[in-house]
């Protein structure tokens, strides 16, 4: 049978890998050629990239360091950031990518993901949705790396992006990203009951129990792991590692 | 040299990456007149089976000389995923007929509440009829897979790895010169790789 797919979720800032919390403050974790040659040792079941500043400088991929880690990856390869055309995708998969995430320009151009899924299929396409929640404690949905607020609602947009052609939806927590306290299970439960597209849950993972905890009771297909992957623990240094061997109940 | 067809639906640059990983030369190629010259075919694809076959068929030169190595030459072949299925004679997800190089159907992949499709992710193949395909493989291999639809060989000396999701299906298929894996070796580590190698060192 199938296996949960545990996905670590990179952060590209310009040509070198990083690590947020809560979508500041990044950490230098280091070169992303030399971090992919070492997921790939591991044999991680998949890589996802994202480049944090792409949406907010209003620039496409860079292409060249995407070129870097396709030549050493030999996984599923999924990369998010900036993208706004059929071509900049098409670009993304000619490189040795199978799918993209599109975040900013769900909200900005409706007619994207329908266009890429038209085009490369549904499994293609990854939409990202990152969620935060106001002073009053309601959960909207945010773009443009967390800086603007769409005031949507997670549920009612996972639908839209669904209806869109989405294969996939990464729900992200920005108020639990790097904190290492676990995901937030309340609201991962309803959006992937809301959808039958699978749901990569992030944001929060801090050990093992949190990803079993995800899955089993908020019926994540997948998790996406940052802080876990790249820090031997909280506040301590580098290391790059994979949790290979879950003991699911 | 391996050369990979290239009819505008698949993903060649991660195929190209791993055969040099694995020290194997592989060239891209559109032009049937080049495609007439090589050695040893893969075909990949990726999307939907009649855009493909309609994409072989009108190709000018493309289906004849893909036909004329596989069936006259008998050059070996592997279909990867959708280049997989269009081996075999028909799809349900489609009405153009496919290669029909193996015989055999695709077939819609059964849905379930606890089942999604696409079965999309890590799973086992086994191996079945034994083939110099799937030679020196590790116990329960793990392949990357993406498919919503799957094939059903008539032979079952021509299932060469079978994997189960909701039922058992055929994950790898051959005879003669002729194969498909239904996952993606160039995304399966070691697993995956093993079989490109295989496949690369066939003598048939």
């Amino acid at each position: 049978m199938i296996r949960t797919r545990i996905i670590p979720a990179l952060l590209l800032e310009n040509d070198s890998l990083v690590k947020t919390v809560r979508f500041r403050k990044p950490t230098y974790v280091g070169d992303p050629a030399n971090t992919v040659r070492i997921f790939n040792e591991l044999e991680v079941d998949e890589l996802l990239f994202l480049d944090i500043t792409a949406a907010k400088e209003r620039r496409g991929p860079n292409f060249e360091v995407l070129t870097n880690i396709a030549n050493e990856c030999f996984m599923p390869l999924g990369y998010g950031g900036g993208i706004c055309s059929l071509h900049q995708a098409k670009k993304v998969f000619d490189i040795g990518f199978e799918k993209v995430a599109i975040n900013t320009q769900s909200a900005e151009n409706s007619a994207l993901i329908e266009e890429i899924a038209g085009y490369f299929g549904s499994q293609a396409v990854i939409a990202s949705i990152d969620v935060k929640k106001n002073l009053f404690g309601k959960q909207t949905v945010r773009t443009l790396g967390g800086r603007k607020n769409i005031r949507r609602d997670p549920v009612i947009w996972a639908k839209e992006v669904e209806k869109m052609g989405a294969g996939e939806i990464l729900l992200t927590s920005i108020d639990n990203e790097g904190t290492w306290q676990g995901f937030d299970i309340d609201m991962v439960r309803r959006v992937a009951d809301a959808v039958s597209i699978p749901v990569i849950a992030h944001g929060g993972a801090g050990k093992v129990e949190h990803i079993i905890e995800v899955v089993e009771q908020a019926n994540a297909s997948a998790v996406a792991l940052g802080s876990m992957v790249v820090f031997q623990k909280k506040g301590l240094g580098v290391l790059v590692s994979f949790p290979n061997n879950i003991n699911w109940n | 040299m391996i050369t990979i067809v290239d009819y505008g639906m698949g993903n060649h640059g991660s195929l190209a990456n791993m055969f040099k990983r694995i020290g194997v030369k592989s060239h891209v190629e559109s032009d049937p007149v080049k495609i007439a010259h090589s050695e040893k075919l893969v075909l990949p694809g990726v999307g939907a089976f009649d855009r493909a076959m309609a994409t072989i068929n009108n190709a000018p030169g493309l289906r004849e000389v893909l036909d004329q190595k596989v069936l006259v030459d008998r050059i070996p072949i592997l279909g990867i995923c959708l280049g997989m299925q269009l081996l075999t004679r028909s799809s349900e997800e489609g009405s153009l007929p496919g290669l029909g190089w193996i015989q055999g159907d695709t077939i819609r992949l059964p849905k379930s509440n606890d089942l999604k499709v696409p079965h999309m992710g890590w799973n086992v193949a086994l191996p079945k009829t034994p083939s110099l395909l799937t030679e020196k493989l590790v116990d329960e291999p793990r392949y990357y897979f993406v498919h919503s639809y799957r094939v059903h060989v008539d032979d079952p000396a021509h299932s060469l790895m079978r994997t189960h999701y909701g039922i058992d299906f055929d994950s790898a298929i051959g005879r003669d010169n002729i194969f498909g894996v239904q996952f993606h070796p160039e995304k399966s580590h070691r697993f995956g790789m093993q079989i490109l190698k295989n496949f690369a060192e066939l003598n048939i």
